[in-house]
Parts: C-alpha cells; structure tokens; sequence
C-alpha cells in the first residue's frame, strides 16, 4: 500500500538480489522431501490407526508410565539447569577467574559428544561401584538405574541450551540498570532478584523450554543410565524402540505421536508466555 | 569489570563497587558452585572415557582399535558424515540465502519448519522413516520388489542423519546473513556482478567463518547421532553400524575397554570440535555472535 502500483497483496517483496525463486525452492523441496513427508507419514499412521485403537494404545499402562518419566524427569532436570545454568552464565559473564575461558568452551561439550558417549562415562561415574556412586552407595544412595540417573543425563544434554540462551543476554545488560537501582536504595540481593532476574525470564523461560524439549526426546545418553525398568524406569523413546523390535508399529506409531502433540503443545504455550513476559519486561527485546 | 574486593583507591570507587558488585563471599561462593557443577557434569564424565579406555595400558587401546568391526564402523561414520554434511549445507546457505535477503509471506513459518527437526526425539526421526520405507508401508513393497534396501542399510542412516543435523547450517546463517544485509550485494549488482559472481565473490566471504562454524556443529552431530541411526540401522556387525552404534554393543557386551576406546575416539572429535569452535569465536567473534544471540 506504499506504492501506488503496488498490488493489496503480494508474495514478497520486490528485490533487485536474484536468486529467489532458486534458493526457495532448494529450500521448499529439501524441507518437504527430508522433513515434511516422513513426519506427515508418522501423522497418517497414527490416524489410520482410527481413535479408539490409538487411545487403547496411547492409554496403556506402561506408556503412560514412559511418558510421564520422560516428561517428568525432563521438567525436574530443565528446572535444575535454569538454576546452574544462570549462575554459571552469571559467572562467565561478570566474574574473572584463571581457566574462565576453557570452562566457557567446556559448557558446549554436551552439544559435541555423542549422547552414547555421554550415556557410558555418566553410567561409569555414577552406578554404585563407580567413581561417584561408590561414595554414595554407603550413604544409601542410588542414582544410576533409577529415575534419578535419567535426570543426572538430562542435566547434561540440557545444560548448554540455558546457558547459551542466558549468556548473551546477560552480556548486553545495561551497567546503568543497577547503578540506578542502587542509587535509588536497592541492597544488592533486591537489584539482582528484583531487576536483574525479571529482565532475564524470557531467555531462562527459552533455555527452559529447549531444555526440556531436549529432555524429553533424549535417547542415548539416558538409556544406559536409567536401569530401563518397565514402568519405573523407562522413558518413552525405549518403549519406542522396543515396540518397533517387538513389530508393533502401531503401538510405536501411538507412543510417538502422543510425545510431538505433547511436545509442541508445551512449545506452544511456553511461547505465549515468553512474548508476554518479553512485551513486560526484557532486554533487547 | 575488574573491580576487586581490594579496591581501596577512593570512598566513591569503593561505593559503586560494593553497589553494582556482589561482596567477595558471594562471589567465590557463585564461582565455587558453578565450578563444582562443571566438574560433576563435564569434566569427570570426559575424564571417564579416557581412563577407562586406558584401564589395561594403551596396548590394549591400540588393539582393540584395530578390530575389523570397529574399522568398519569408524569408515560408515565417516561416509555418512560425507554425504549427509555437504547436502545440508548446501541446504542451509540456500535457505539462509532465500529467508535473510528476502521479504515474503510466510517466512516465520518456514523458519520454525525449518527448526522442526531440534524438537523432535532422535528416536522419533527414525522411526518416520522406518515407517515410510518399512515393509509394512506404502513403499515398502515396491522398493523391495526392485531390490532397492533403504532400511537397515547405508541410505537410511544418511537419511535419519540427514533429518536430524538438517537445522544447524540454517540456523547459523540466517541471523548472520540478516544483520549483514543486502548493501553489498546490491552494490555488486548495481557494478554489473551477475549474481552468482555476487554470491562467490561478496556474499560467500562474508559468511565463511560463520558457514564453517554451522558445518562444524553439524559435522558433529552426524557422526555422533545415536538415537536415529539406532532406530534404522538394523545393528548388522561390520555393515551397518557406525561408531555411536559401536560403542553400545561392546558396552552392552561387558567389553569396557573396546566401548571407551571407540567412545574415546568420540570424545577426541567432540573436543576438537570445541577447540575448533572456540578458536573461530575468539578470531571471528564479530561474525559469529550475530547467531548466538538467536
């Protein structure tokens, strides 16, 4: 509507860089061919599968129970990694110390290593004859092989998305902020919780939530640590793959779809939240 | 930034220190607690692999290594990783190319489409396509009829590979590609560049640190993804198993040293990855940090 021969409604926008049509369209056919067919796939089954079937099957006690593990320990270790995920990017960022500059590279390691990788060395740590769970076998506790070591993998596989999410936010925090909270009488304790950390909750809101996301898909780092006990211990990717091996599609089919209506549900929502709270408060937003 | 408890020069110093500063106690107390935190989750497990693959002395190492099945696996990684990087980065600079140069419809849509792949389960990028080329689908028949093996062999790790390292070259160009512009590719144009001379002469150097960045990220998830490759593999000893696939079949065998000496194979690429990351964050930062702030 800014030009005068501009049509009501266009496609895009005119342009003198060429390409477009060639570049959209390497995109649009590599996206449907790789990503949009086999997940549409994975959509027609479960609803070939009819209602009735697929809620017998997606009501399953033992699904049920691998859905709500999965979900559950990937809240409990998304919440764990806001909490040493903001203070190690807090530490990163403010704070000088000898050997600052390997631990920063260090946070990326879960986004290198092979989940395998990861599973094997934290089973290694802590099952009860291992390097940390020898300590703690003493003291009755168990972490690998119950819902706990689940939760020590997550940590893992999470911790980089907050960190990464929180740090360059926290970098582009403005100094005048709190001198001005200060000025205006503020201890220390109420300019960080009452300043600081509500301008920050759309990043730690968005590592929460690919935190979690990575939780609740996570398969390799988790299975050799979780013991995989039916209904105690078993997350819902296993019960997948078991099914699959088992030749039970539609019951795989189920399981799988229940996790992405589940996942993009809770992305949905936290979403929502984060461009409310970015609208109230937030940096650079 | 360097302000230290020992900053005794005058009072109004000292007061915007104590101001916008925690006190030296919950400093060392938030440094201690990130560092033991890092210690617990990163470097003991790292330091795990590499211990319990020497266990037996590096002799054994090397032996173990040289098992034929191993060979094999190290060999299928890397020929997936060949195939499977290269589609998507030519994937990524043209997704990047048509959503950062351009104005259109839709394009916070493709954009999310495009991010799809991070928030679905490795295992559930398999099984689409165990599902799709499955004996009991609709291709299944066909391909079988025609002799042509997707599942359970080399095109279908590639595939399940190429699904979940499908994001990563598009995500690290399209921010950096939108906050560059479109000037110096205009004024290429406006000289009598044709666009290709543009795109290999102006806008390649541009981005090439930050391509290469997205490459190596993506580098290293394909030759370290387990979940969907162990969906579609079929773990056929020798053939179809890559190195992830390796380490879980000798640590489900009670061999140790085998399982930490291929995962210690991993863990070098992981920590070269790294220092290859933070070499190009520290000479490139400029370049790079426009896609960490996505």
């Amino acid at each position: 509507m800014t030009a005068r021969t501009a049509p009501l409604w266009q496609f895009r926008q005119p342009s003198v860089i060429p390409g477009f049509g060639l570049a959209l369209g390497v995109t649009l056919s590599w996206l449907i061919l790789i990503i949009l067919i086999p997940l549409s796939g994975l959509a027609w089954r479960s609803s070939a599968l009819g209602w009735g079937t697929f809620w017998t099957l997606a009501t399953d006690q033992r699904t049920i129970n691998a859905l709500r593990i999965s979900f559950g320990t990937a809240f409990v270790a998304a919440l764990i990694n806001v909490v040493f995920g903001v203070i190690l990017a807090w530490v990163l960022v403010r704070y000088r110390f000898p050997g600052k500059r390997v631990i920063d590279a260090m946070v990326d390691l879960p986004f290198a290593l092979p989940t395998a990788v990861a599973g094997i060395a934290l089973t290694t740590l802590y099952a009860p004859n291992g390097w940390i769970g020898s300590l703690l076998t003493p003291l009755g506790i168990k972490i690998a092989f119950t819902p706990i070591g689940i939760v020590f993998a997550l940590v893992f596989v999470g911790l980089p998305f907050v960190v990464r999410t929180v740090q360059p936010i926290m970098e582009e925090i403005d100094k005048e902020v709190e001198e001005a909270a200060a000025t205006l009488g503020a201890n220390r304790f109420q300019t960080i919780s009452r300043v600081l950390l509500p301008g920050l909750a759309p990043a730690v809101l968005t590592g929460f939530a690919l935190a979690f996301a990575r939780g609740v898909g996570e398969y390799g780092s988790v299975i050799f640590i979780a013991g995989n006990l039916p209904y105690v211990s078993e997350i819902a990717p296993l019960l997948i793959v078991i099914r699959l091996e088992e030749f039970n599609y539609p019951a795989a089919t189920a399981i799988a779809a229940v996790m992405l209506i589940i996942s993009f549900a809770m992305l949905l929502i936290i979403n929502m939240i984060q461009a409310w709270s970015r609208k109230r408060y937030g940096y650079g937003a | 930034m360097a302000h230290d408890a020992t900053t005794t020069g005058t009072g109004n110093t000292e007061l915007v220190r104590v101001a916008t500063s925690e006190s030296r106690f919950a400093r060392y107390g938030l440094i201690g607690i990130a560092l033991c935190f890092v210690a617990l989750f990163l470097v003991l497990p790292l330091a795990a692999v590499f211990t319990e693959a020497m266990r037996n002395g590096p002799g054994e190492f090397f032996t173990v290594l040289s098992d034929p099945e191993t060979f094999a696996a190290i060999e299928l990684t890397l020929l997936v990783a060949v195939i499977a990087v290269p589609l998507n980065l030519v994937f990524g600079v043209a997704a990047a190319w048509a959503i950062a140069k351009f104005e259109f419809k839709g394009k916070a849509f493709l954009t999310t489409l495009i991010d799809l792949p991070f928030s679905v389960s490795p295992v559930i990028s398999g099984l689409v396509f165990v599902l799709l080329f499955g004996s009991h689908s609709l291709l299944g028949p066909w391909l079988q009829s025609h002799g042509i093996q997707i599942l359970f062999a080399v095109p279908g790790i590639v595939l399940a590979t190429v699904f979940v390292t499908f994001p990563f070259v598009a995500r690290e160009l399209i921010p950096l590609m939108q906050e560059q512009g479109t000037s110096d590719e205009e004024a290429a144009l406006s000289l009598g560049a044709s666009g290709w001379q543009t795109f290999w002469y102006v806008t390649l150097p541009n981005i090439k640190w930050g391509l290469l960045y997205g490459v190596l990220l993506c580098n290293a998830r394909a030759m370290g993804e387990f979940g969907a490759v162990s969906v579609v593999s079929g773990h056929i000893r020798g053939l179809t198993n890559t190195m992830p696939l390796q380490v879980e079949i000798l640590y489900n065998e009670y061999n140790f040293v085998a399982a930490f000496a291929v995962a210690t194979l991993l863990a070098l690429l992981a920590l070269l990855t790294l220092v290859l990351k933070s070499l190009l964050e520290m000479k490139y930062s400029a370049q790079i940090a426009a896609s960490r702030r996505h």
